[in-house]
């Protein structure tokens, strides 16, 4: 352990959240990559975008959500003043970027599988879904593009699937299907759930669990998951935001504790 | 310059049964609803209509005016999911192509540069290629043989657009966050409509706001309507926010037969200045209601 390391602040597990464990690790999806646009939906992503920005990933580029990119940090629902606007990032300018590849979303699915398909288009049949979702969006070219994650609040085995309905977000089995540009450059990161760090370092490139979060057990997760889940033998815990990470999060990001609303332990 | 200016009313009547109609805007946002209310009350239908959807899809749905839907989504921003989207698409009332939102751009593009298709990375390997099979794919012809999704140019008979100013001959002008796709929709259209929520002298256009503002050309603009509050429901920034009471208003009257004939009757069963002075009496007691 470092010098730096001991002089931190101790965290007391006891009075970290679920939420906020979440919120750490879907900060640690963007870990590295530099200066590239950061994407998240939801808000427990957003929460993370800013929190990594404001503490080991200080290149990345946030926007509001609008055509803004911003530099500082700011809390959820407000808007920062215009002396720190850093870019104008229409949403043709958004596809601009998504071709470049220079950015990373994280975004949440209706369902997935273990490959990484994912959908956010429409349940059942396509030709007449039982439930119509938001359509497929971006997710085909932000996919074929550049990094996605995901969020999933609520991990289940409704949304953890055998087969995804329709395909919106590519996986690995399809994209080695299709091979090229798409096959080369698929990268999906992680998939952060309200129980557990997924990632696609299984065989052929298939769903494994990374960790779990504190207070849930393997089990659990394998058993909220409706397809076989690569565990390995040792799953370690979810890390624990640092103390640095929680002020942001409570004090700067959250004051109004929008993150409790989003997970269920 | 000649002198553009319509009614919506005079707009639709240049408008005929089975066109390719698409309407720019983005969501629930900037949307040419004074004129997707003049559609509304037109004998129109059997349209294919192309769109960043919002509740210009769902009110032309709900009035049984589309054949074919061409999107990437339909939502209402605030609310995620469009109710009459919904019903129309689980009840199989209007067949779709569903595409990713950058095929949109790119085949609107295509068509505004008299190109049959724009090759794409977007798309492969999902299921849009699957419930749209009429689309192609295209091999780079150089050395490095890439393959790509051929997006076809998406052709419009009319594009429907709102602005915040324009002139009257047509140089549209927005002053909002974002162009969105306006002039695309213009540039591929045969026809194409900007309803504006003031129609000023041209020498009034650089005054309001930076030359970058002007985005669409009066040489790609067929018609030009004086539409005050002509987005409403949707935002048109900085005009006017969206009218978020009204929208859930308009939501949830979706998710019931019973109260979407009355939301039918009080805002939707007269012309535009009726639907407009009963959101100011919608405003006025959603006031008092505060009170």
């Amino acid at each position: 352990m470092s010098v730096q390391e001991e002089l931190r602040p101790e965290v007391d597990a006891a009075t970290v959240s679920r939420a906020e464990v979440c919120i750490a690790a879907c900060a640690d999806a963007w870990r590295g990559d530099g200066e590239i646009l950061a994407s998240p939906m939801l808000t427990v992503p957003t929460i993370a975008a800013r929190t990594a920005r404001a503490t080991f990933e200080p290149d990345l580029l946030l926007s509001d959500g609008e055509s803004r990119l911003y530099t500082g940090t700011w809390a959820i629902g407000e808007t920062p003043p215009p002396d720190r606007v850093e870019g104008y990032v229409p949403f043709r300018t958004i596809f601009d970027i998504m071709w470049s590849g220079k950015r990373h979303v994280m975004m949440s699915p209706s369902q997935i599988d273990r490959f990484g398909n994912a959908n956010i288009s429409a349940l059942g049949d396509f030709a007449r879904p039982t439930r119509q979702l938001l359509g497929v969006r971006g997710a085909p070219g932000n996919t074929a593009n550049h990094a996605t994650s995901y969020w999933v609040p609520r991990h289940s085995p409704r949304v953890f699937v055998e087969r995804v309905d329709m395909v919106a977000g590519v996986g690995y089995d399809r994209a080695a299907a299709v091979g090229g540009d798409v096959a080369r450059d698929l990268d999906i990161r992680r998939v952060i759930t309200n129980l557990a760090v997924l990632d696609f370092g299984g065989p052929d490139s298939t769903a494994r669990l990374v960790s779990v979060h504190p207070g849930v057990t393997v089990e659990e997760v394998v058993e909220a998951t409706g397809f076989t889940l690569d565990a390995p033998a040792e799953v370690p815990q979810s890390r624990l935001p640092s103390a640095e990470e929680l002020q942001i999060i409570r004090e700067v990001v959250d004051p109004r504790g929008l993150r409790e609303k989003e997970v269920r332990a | 310059m000649s002198d553009k200016r319509m009614t919506e009313d005079e707009v639709v009547a240049e408008l005929r049964s089975g066109m390719t109609i698409g309407i720019g805007g983005w969501g629930s946002r900037r949307k040419p609803m004074s004129l997707v209310r003049a559609v509304l009350r037109s004998e129109l239908r059997d349209l294919t209509v192309v769109s960043y959807g919002g509740p210009d899809v769902g009110l032309l749905l709900a009035a049984g005016k589309v054949k074919h839907l061409v999107y990437g989504f339909v939502s209402l921003d605030s609310i995620p999911l469009e109710p009459h989207f919904r019903a129309a698409r689980e009840s199989g009332a209007v067949t779709v192509s569903e595409w990713d939102e950058g095929m949109l751009q790119w085949g609107l593009y295509a068509a505004a540069s008299r190109l049959s298709f724009l090759p794409l990375r977007s798309g492969l390997g999902s299921d849009v290629i699957s419930v749209n099979p009429d689309l192609r794919t295209v091999t780079s012809p150089y050395s490095d043989g890439t393959e790509y999704l051929a997006v076809p140019a998406l052709h419009l008979d009319a594009a429907l657009v709102h602005l915040n100013r324009a002139d009257a001959s047509g140089n549209g002008q927005y002053l909002g966050p974002d162009a969105y796709f306006d002039d695309l929709y213009c540039a591929a259209a045969e026809n194409a409509y900007v309803s504006c929520e003031r129609i000023v002298p041209t020498a009034e256009l650089t005054a309001a706001g930076p030359v970058q503002s002007l985005l669409v050309r009066r040489s790609d603009v067929r018609g030009v309507v004086e539409a005050p509050n002509g987005a409403h429901f949707t935002t048109c920034e900085p005009d006017y926010g969206r009218d978020e009471a009204f929208q859930r208003d308009y939501a949830q009257a979706a998710g019931d037969a019973e109260r979407w004939a009355a939301f039918v009757d009080r805002y939707l069963s007269g012309d535009e200045g009726a639907y407009q002075a009963a959101v100011a009496e919608f405003a006025t007691q959603s006031l008092e209601t505060v009170r």
